[in-house]
């Protein structure tokens, strides 16, 4: 390894985890942490015992249950028998295994990728896996976090490293200050409609520049959770004093002496000054407006003020034929404004935006306001431990008083497994991540959006620009930390 | 332990859609398996039935006539994109499909299915709509696929070629997991470990946390 080679955030990261590289197979990268849940674990156990092997680190795998657990009050039953199977198989599992299992009932539980960062275990400079897509989130810390299959679930349990071809890097910079009532989620939104949800394959994106070092963990941790959404596998930002303030004093987090050497390490990961990545996108954030989706795939997103697209202006007949069905199935008309679209439901949480500052954002929007009676409204803590500062801040008051249910914590209506879902038919505002046709419900269709254009949808009954609610400037510094 | 990959020939399943999402190829209410039976019922399960499970009208290409048995999906650009469940390439090869041909696929879906003996090719736009135009052509003509040659072997004799990481070709031509491989370099593991102390320890007692 050339030490003088000037080198980019991910490759030295990369470097320092590689154990093993033989001629023509990929490198073999040490995994330092590995987060596990419900639904893409359960045949990896099974390969476990079918081969007679172990989990060698369980003190490096950490467990939650999150994706089919229902988001009604605690104390009721599953409704749903395979979803209770899968989260007792979970139990079981860990139980066997030793690993440590923040389960229903626990004050950890939550989201996988809300409650790593919340216990302290997304560290700068680790590597992080999960069986997941949205473990990009984890990149917000400088850390190189991906999604992996149920097999290479199974191979980490087994060995705590993984196969892996290097990846090309991807620089998307990001300058300029975000406009009040514009957020980090219409910066990722604005993103992926530009470069297209295939624009990252191969690629780790390292998002840089003014308008993310102004951003606070929880609004990148909002960006990089959607990389996957735009082919990246992984996106990571550079540590900094904001990466060292948010970690300082969490559960896992290092402290004492311990404490001073971690961050003085930290402080050698961003990219060299002179470091080249393979590709580049550049964003200027003060032009950016509110985004919203309007098709089936997290790319065809536009400035909520803006039409829907004609496919007759498509640039090929197969982009013509992919926005005619998009088209087709959210019953949208091209040319109409987005903008007073109807609204049946709203949906605030999800591994995207279900994080304390988005429900902060949500009660702004909805303090003395009411969720039209066309609409109904959920509001999902993306954790246990959110939930209760929720409670203590009193947001949940201002939820109900409001006429939004307050949920449990869980994925719930992000990818609709535990119950959680839209009727056929249905519009849906969501803060969550895919658009997907039936991601929200068979025949359900999403516009994705942040949390403030989530609330003023709620409140409008129909899509409606967060700029224009009154009030809104005191929830205007958004952009800034 | 999978079977070694052997060359074969079949007719192909056109599927003419851009960045089919796993959500598609296999709708999340059906992940609440553990384990990987009847994977094969639900695959494109959205776009093959209805509310109560009755074949859409028109049918979806994978229940028209003469399609069953096929082994080829020949497919429009970024397939597998969204999440990573490896449920997709589960079902597929539940399905009976072998090999799946784009212009490129989403990175965990090819990881995943490389693992599953579903063998996703990758060919430039222009084979690719020459391969589309074939198949209008004549909706049976049969390809074989060869990965030992790294070849398609097409009705009129000629050949297009494709590249496949050449680590994941030799793991599906002699058909044995990556793991056995990754088991095998335990001592490096070892040794790299020995010398990186760990970076958190999940199991020790979390201090008071009160904050989020």
């Amino acid at each position: 390894m050339d030490q003088q080679r000037p080198r980019t955030l991910v490759e030295k990261i990369w470097d320092d985890h590689v154990v093993a590289e033989d001629e023509g197979a990929p490198s073999v990268l040490a995994v330092d942490l590995h987060l596990v849940h419900e639904v893409t674990s359960p045949q990896a156990f099974t390969g476990l015992r079918e081969r007679g092997l172990t989990v060698r680190h369980p003190e490096r795998t950490v467990a939650t249950a999150d994706h089919s657990v229902p988001t009604t009050p605690r104390g009721l039953p599953f409704l749903d028998p395979l979803a209770a199977a899968q989260v007792q198989q979970l139990d079981a599992n860990c139980r066997e295994f030793g690993i440590p299992l923040h389960g229903i009932g626990d004050p950890s539980q939550g989201i996988v990728h809300v409650i790593g960062p919340q216990l302290g275990l997304t560290q700068p400079g680790m590597t992080i896996v999960c069986g997941d897509s949205h473990t990009s989130t984890h990149g917000a810390f400088g850390a190189l976090a991906f999604g992996i299959g149920t097999s290479e679930v199974e191979m980490v349990l087994a060995t705590q490293a993984l196969l892996q071809r290097r990846p090309r890097t991807y620089e998307v910079r990001v300058d300029g200050r975000l406009q009040p009532g514009v957020s980090a989620k219409d910066i990722i939104l604005a993103l992926i409609a530009r470069i297209g949800v295939g624009g990252g394959t191969g690629h780790v994106f390292e998002y840089r520049g003014e308008a993310i070092r102004a951003l606070t963990m929880e609004q990148r941790m909002t960006i990089c959770n959607m990389s996957i959404e735009g082919g990246a596998r992984a996106g990571l930002i550079a540590p900094d004093d904001t990466t060292f303030e948010y970690l300082h004093g969490r559960p896992h987090a290092p402290h004492g002496q311990a404490w001073d050497d971690a961050v003085e390490a930290w402080r050698r990961l961003p990219s060299d000054a002179d470091a080249t990545f393979d590709t580049s996108v550049g964003i200027d954030a003060s032009a950016l407006e509110p985004m919203i989706t309007y098709g089936t795939n997290p790319g065809m997103g536009i400035p909520i003020s803006s039409r829907v697209p004609d496919p007759a202006a498509a640039p090929d007949t197969s982009a013509r034929r992919a926005l005619e069905r998009a088209l087709e199935y959210m019953d949208l008309t091209p040319g109409q404004a987005i903008l007073g679209q109807p609204v049946d439901v709203v949906f605030i949480g999800s591994c995207t935006n279900g994080r304390i500052s988005d429900l902060r954002l949500a009660a702004a929007a909805l303090q003395g306001r009411h969720v039209a009676e066309s609409v109904r409204m959920m509001i999902v803590p993306g954790s246990d431990e959110v939930k209760r500062e929720a409670e203590r801040e009193g947001l949940h008051e201002v939820f109900r008083a409001a006429g939004a249910e307050w949920r449990e914590a869980g994925c719930s209506m992000c990818i609709a497994m535990n119950g959680d879902q839209l009727r056929p038919g249905q519009y849906a505002v969501s803060t969550s991540n895919r658009n997907f046709e039936g991601r929200q419900g068979k025949g359900g269709r999403t516009f994705l959006a942040s949390p403030l254009t989530a609330a003023a949808s709620a409140v409008a009954g129909v899509v409606a620009d967060p700029r224009l609610l009154p009030g809104i400037e005191a929830v205007a510094g958004i952009g800034g930390r | 332990m999978p079977e070694p990959y052997r060359s074969f020939s079949s007719k192909v399943v056109p599927l003419k859609a851009e960045n089919v999402d796993t959500d598609q190829i296999v709708p999340a209410r059906y992940l609440k398996i553990t384990d990987k039976a009847g994977l094969a019922e639900v695959l494109f399960r959205d776009w093959r039935f209805d509310e109560q499970g009755c074949f859409l009208d028109p049918l979806f290409v994978l229940d028209k006539p003469g399609m069953a048995g096929r082994n080829i999906l020949l497919v429009g650009a970024n397939f597998g994109t969204g999440s990573s469940r490896e449920h997709a390439p589960w079902a597929l090869a539940a399905w009976g499909f072998k090999a799946v041909i784009s212009t490129g696929y989403a990175d965990i879906f090819r990881s995943n299915a490389l693992k599953n003996g579903v063998l996703p090719i990758s060919v430039d736009p222009e084979t690719h709509a020459h391969l589309f135009a074939l198949v209008d052509d004549d909706p049976d003509s049969e390809l074989r696929i060869d990965l030992a040659e790294g070849g398609i072997l097409l009705p009129d004799g000629t050949t297009i070629g494709f590249d496949v990481d050449t680590f994941a070709k030799l793991m599906l031509l002699r058909g044995t997991d990556e793991i056995g491989y990754l088991v095998e370099k335990l001592p490096a593991i070892e040794a790299w470990e020995a010398t990186h102390p760990a970076r958190v320890d999940t199991r020790s007692e979390a201090r008071a946390t009160g904050q989020v």
